[in-house]
């Protein structure tokens, strides 16, 4: 079955084939024991983050955008819709580092306040895409059999179709705007998820450990809570971490289309779809959001491989 | 034991010269690690002559495979690192040369067996084309040439329907037959040398006995020279005709082969012949040598064995390194690295040395050892 | 070898099936009125209630699933709401360019990482090493259509070499191709700073197996190790990756086709998206699932020459 034998690679900016591990359980650590072990062990991870100088950018990157969305009105300069009809497409410049756009708006104040619906759209659609995912991944994994190979087609089906198209496809039907776009990429979105854990949750259920967990008559839930769950953690957080930027990415890719956030909202990609028809005399309004979203990217990939490495030396790096 | 060679005197006698094929002197091996610098070699030297299969046994972690693969310039560096010492093959000096003068070497004159023959193989090539790999890349031979010779090399080794096989995946084949052909790749060019690090290891008892056989019969066969290395005594001690014992990336005792069962000198070494089973006697507990394998990130100083050796003298044991010498009062080729020996500390060891020593002691008895 | 590809061929079958159903449900889970729609706001409602019956809206919904299928089956996607003209048609005018953009994407991103990817790991930790890895991260990082403009503007706008849009025809000309060639390198090397990294990393899990010291120790010489040992087992793992870029491909040119007016099935999507038009969108969505599922087959195929263990599945 193809959905077996390949590995799960289901998002753009995942960026290594290192999920090779991630996918067959072999990454999940075993760590059943008490609390005790698990703050041990997460200070271990967090100082192999910290010696890892592009994991660190990318923590900082992550908490500059988390204080430019919560902050934003301290920051920026002017407000996101506010006009200056004496200032149309004016180049960058002490006043307006970002430059003006078409109507006279601030750059620079739509990029900082584009950064609340990166955050927002961020957390939500993964959020989302987790729950079902794992809930999904979790089901099948456990379950096996018939109900596994289900979801499991369900998830190739949703596999055949490429993300961008589906997600167009159903945000488009629902008429654009926030909430579809929300609704469009959590669904094109969960199936990584969903992918991910059943494979953790299998080779745990491989272990000898589930078989005296059942005979000691632990209902179903709590052999899930209590052992499947923690080992597949760390590779939860660092898949969630590394679908942010994806998100990110889709969410400017849809409203740059007019199917998501709708102008004059200031989303990254709106602002670049209306930058669009300036390009050849005021390149600054698509530059900006362009440069912004990058960085994003690269900061959460960045703390999303240290987190990986961190987590699982075993890795080749 | 009846296929063991003379002692090496015979054969250099033989031979008409004193030169060893490959001498090993004095190799330091570091790893660089997350943890620290592992010093796993700490001055290993071994001889073996031509025609003559030294064996090397040792616990794991001993360094044993890391001499192997030092010799064959397989280590990986990094993190490996030979800080020290030489690794000499008739005349030549091996850690001075380039990897293009040593792929003349190896796969060549100098050939290695490895423990795993799961994972040795190719899994993409065939087998076929594996065998006749260090032919078409070492001699001058056709294709056609090198598709007979390796047929041939795949009969001798006991695989049959060899033809059929050339053209089969190494999937197609169980353990024993993998390392089957892994001896034949090995042999396929009639080096002079053969590495073999743990061959029967991975293997079942069975099938360890046939590759033994084996080999045994190909060394014969091919007349060359086996570094044989094992931590299963008894294995060793059916090809061997000397033998070298690793502690701790120490070379601790180098002897012939009877003499470890006769009269070893190491006190690890005499461990090590005592806790083989014997058939005969009384059957209590077999001896164990107490405590554990030192670390080797930050090494004692002085003899590594100094923690758990029987005979600990005191002081001199902790700071002073022993070196491998052959102790006055013997004769022959055995060496050994150990304070007891020291003249100078004037005393004489707990036991009898030299010829003197007979089987008694609490020694194993030889018979035990082969079954034979 | 051919049991193998009539196993995968079974499983697809099923998979479209699915997808024809899936594309159905979310059209009809839509909101809108598709009659209405065409006949625009100020429709009379008897002429909405004649259309619909035209349309068949007023059926079960699973009668029109079935008709469509059997349409989509004899090759007929329905007419397009605002104009009535044949999915079909449409859709086939706009298959080729897609393609050629795929393909053209798909070539350069080999090219670049394939190559750098081994590079890299052979030389692991050298300055072609950081410098590639830091240049992946770069690129992968890089919104698409943000890419787009940037190219637009400096190679169109600013130094003029590449038209600004649309495809030069005809086919297989220098026109066509120095219309292609920035779209390509728009889609293409994004997904090459991913491959790059995926391929390192293969090839270096590769290096570190037991039969490449086993290789190295028969002193046949570096570049035999690599070339003829590494690489083939590496290909196994990084032909699945190409595989499962395949969607993305697609993906990617939807954004790409709208920002250089380049006239494939991107922009149809897109447009028919805006206007509702949903049998255009059914069709297209179908299109797209079948592409994909076909060169999924077809990497499974070159997955099943390359690795000859299958035979003992």
């Amino acid at each position: 079955m193809s959905s077996d034998t390949h590995h799960d690679m289901t998002d753009d900016a995942r960026t290594d084939g290192g999920t090779a591990t991630a996918t067959d359980g072999s990454e999940a650590v075993s760590d059943t024991g008490p609390a005790t072990g698990r703050i041990a062990r997460s200070k271990v991870v967090f100082m192999r983050v910290m010696q890892n100088r592009f994991a660190v950018f990318g923590l900082m990157v992550v908490l500059l955008l988390l204080f430019t969305a919560i902050f934003a009105d301290f920051i920026a300069p002017y407000e996101p819709a506010e006009q200056n009809y004496n200032a149309l497409k004016e180049p960058p410049s002490l006043d307006h580092p970002f430059g003006t756009d078409q109507y006279g708006r601030d750059v620079f104040s739509r990029v900082v306040y584009g950064s609340r619906y990166a955050v927002f759209l961020g957390v939500v659609i993964v959020g989302i895409e987790m729950l079902l995912g794992v809930t999904l991944g979790l089901v099948a994994g456990y379950y096996g059999g018939l109900i596994e190979s289900t979801i499991m087609r369900v998830v190739d089906i949703a596999l055949s179709m490429p993300a961008l198209v589906l997600a167009l496809a159903i945000a488009g039907m629902l008429g654009g705007g926030l909430f579809p776009l929300i609704v469009a990429v959590s669904l094109v979105g969960w199936r990584g998820f969903a992918r991910l854990v059943r494979g953790d949750v299998k080779s745990v259920m491989e272990e000898e450990y589930i078989d005296s967990a059942e005979a000691a008559g632990l209902s179903d839930f709590r052999t899930i809570s209590r052992y499947v769950l923690p080992n597949a953690a760390s590779s939860i957080i660092v898949y969630a971490t590394l679908t942010i930027p994806t998100v990110i990415l889709w969410s400017a890719g849809l409203s740059f289309l007019g199917m998501g956030v709708q102008p004059p909202k200031p989303e990254w990609g709106a602002i670049l779809a209306a930058g669009r028809g300036e390009i050849d005399d005021a390149w600054w309004i698509a530059t900006f959001p362009g440069l912004a979203i990058m960085v994003t990217v690269i900061g959460f990939n960045g703390l999303g491989d240290g987190l990986r490495d961190a987590l699982d030396p075993r890795q080749v790096r | 034991m009846s296929e063991q060679r003379s002692t090496t005197e015979a054969n250099r006698l033989r031979n008409g010269d004193e030169t060893p094929l490959l001498n090993i002197d004095d190799l330091q091996v570091h790893f660089n690690t997350e943890e620290g610098t592992v010093e796993a070699l700490d001055g290993v030297s071994l001889t073996i002559g031509r025609d003559e299969v030294l064996g090397v046994i040792g616990e794991s972690g001993c360094g044993k495979s890391v001499t192997a693969l030092s010799t064959m310039g397989l280590l990986q560096s990094p993190p490996a690192e030979i800080v020290g010492g030489s690794i000499t093959y008739d005349g030549t000096e091996l850690l001075d040369l380039s990897d293009e003068e040593l792929n003349e070497i190896r796969g060549d004159e100098i050939t290695m067996i490895y423990q795993d023959p799961m994972s040795s193989l190719n899994p993409v090539l065939t087998i076929g084309h594996q065998v006749k790999e260090p032919l078409l890349a070492h001699r001058d031979v056709s294709e056609d040439e090198a598709h007979e010779r390796a047929v041939e090399m795949l009969e001798s080794v006991g695989l049959a329907d060899a033809e059929r096989l050339m053209t089969e995946y190494p999937d197609a084949l169980s353990g024993g037959m993998r390392q089957r052909v892994v001896i034949a790749m090995a042999l396929i060019t009639e080096p002079k040398l053969l590495i073999a690090d743990e061959p029967t290891t991975a293997l079942d008892v069975t099938i360890q006995a046939q590759i033994m056989d084996l080999l045994t019969d190909l060394r014969e066969e091919f007349e060359m020279s086996v570094l044989f290395i094992s931590h299963d005594l008894a294995v060793i001690s059916e090809i061997a005709d000397r033998i070298g014992v690793m502690y701790a990336g120490n070379v601790v005792e180098q002897c012939e082969m009877r003499t470890l069962f006769e009269s070893p000198l190491h006190p690890y070494t005499r461990k090590l012949a005592e806790s083989i089973p014997s058939l005969e006697g009384d059957t209590d507990r077999l001896p164990t040598i107490e405590g554990t394998v030192p670390e080797l990130i930050n090494p004692p100083s002085g003899c590594r064995f100094a923690g758990r050796c029987p005979q600990y003298i005191g002081e001199v044991c902790d700071t002073v390194e022993p070196p491998l010498e052959t102790p006055s009062g013997i004769e022959g080729d055995q060496k050994v690295a150990c304070h007891l020996y020291d003249e100078q500390r004037g005393e004489d060891p707990p036991w009898p040395v030299g010829e003197e020593a007979g089987g008694t002691d609490g020694v194993a008895r030889t018979e035990g050892v082969d079954g034979s | 070898m051919l049991k193998y590809i009539a196993r995968r061929l079974l499983v697809t079958i099923p998979v479209l099936i699915g997808v024809t159903i899936a594309i159905s449900l979310i059209v009809y889970l839509a909101p809108g009125n598709p009659a209405r729609i065409a006949l625009g706001m100020n429709a009379q409602p008897e002429a909405v209630r004649e259309l619909e019956r035209q349309m068949g809206l007023n059926q079960p919904p699973w009668i029109r699933y079935l008709e469509w299928l059997w349409g989509v089956v004899n090759l007929e996607l329905g007419e397009s709401v605002r104009t009535g003209r044949p999915v079909t048609a449409m859709i086939a005018r706009r298959l080729p360019p897609t393609l050629e953009l795929a393909v053209g994407s798909m070539f350069l991103t080999l090219i670049i990482a394939l190559p750098l990817g081994v590079i890299s790991a052979v030389r692991q930790y050298s300055w072609v090493d950081t410098t590639s890895m830091l240049f992946a991260i770069f690129w992968l990082s890089m919104p698409s259509f943000w890419l787009a403009l940037i190219l637009l503007l400096l190679f169109s706008v600013q130094w003029n070499m590449f038209p600004i849009s649309g495809r030069g025809t005809p086919v297989l000309t220098m026109t066509w191709l120095s219309s292609l060639i920035l779209p390509a390198v728009a889609t293409g090397t994004r997904r090459a700073g991913l491959l790059t990294r995926m391929t390192r990393s293969s090839m270096l899990e590769i290096l570190n197996e037991d039969y490449i010291r086993t290789a190295r120790g028969k002193g046949i010489g570096e570049r035999a190790v690599i070339y003829t040992h590494a690489m083939k087992n590496a290909m196994i793992p990084i032909i699945t990756l190409i595989g499962l870029q395949i969607p993305f491909i697609f993906s990617g040119s939807v954004i790409i086709e709208t920002v250089f007016s380049w006239p494939g099935m991107g922009r149809l999507l897109v447009n028919s998206v805006l206007q509702r038009d949903y049998p255009i969108v059914q069709g297209l969505v179908l299109v797209y699932a079948v592409i994909v599922v076909l060169s999924n087959l077809f990497v499974d195929i070159m997955y099943g020459y390359f690795d000859p263990r299958i035979e003992y599945e």
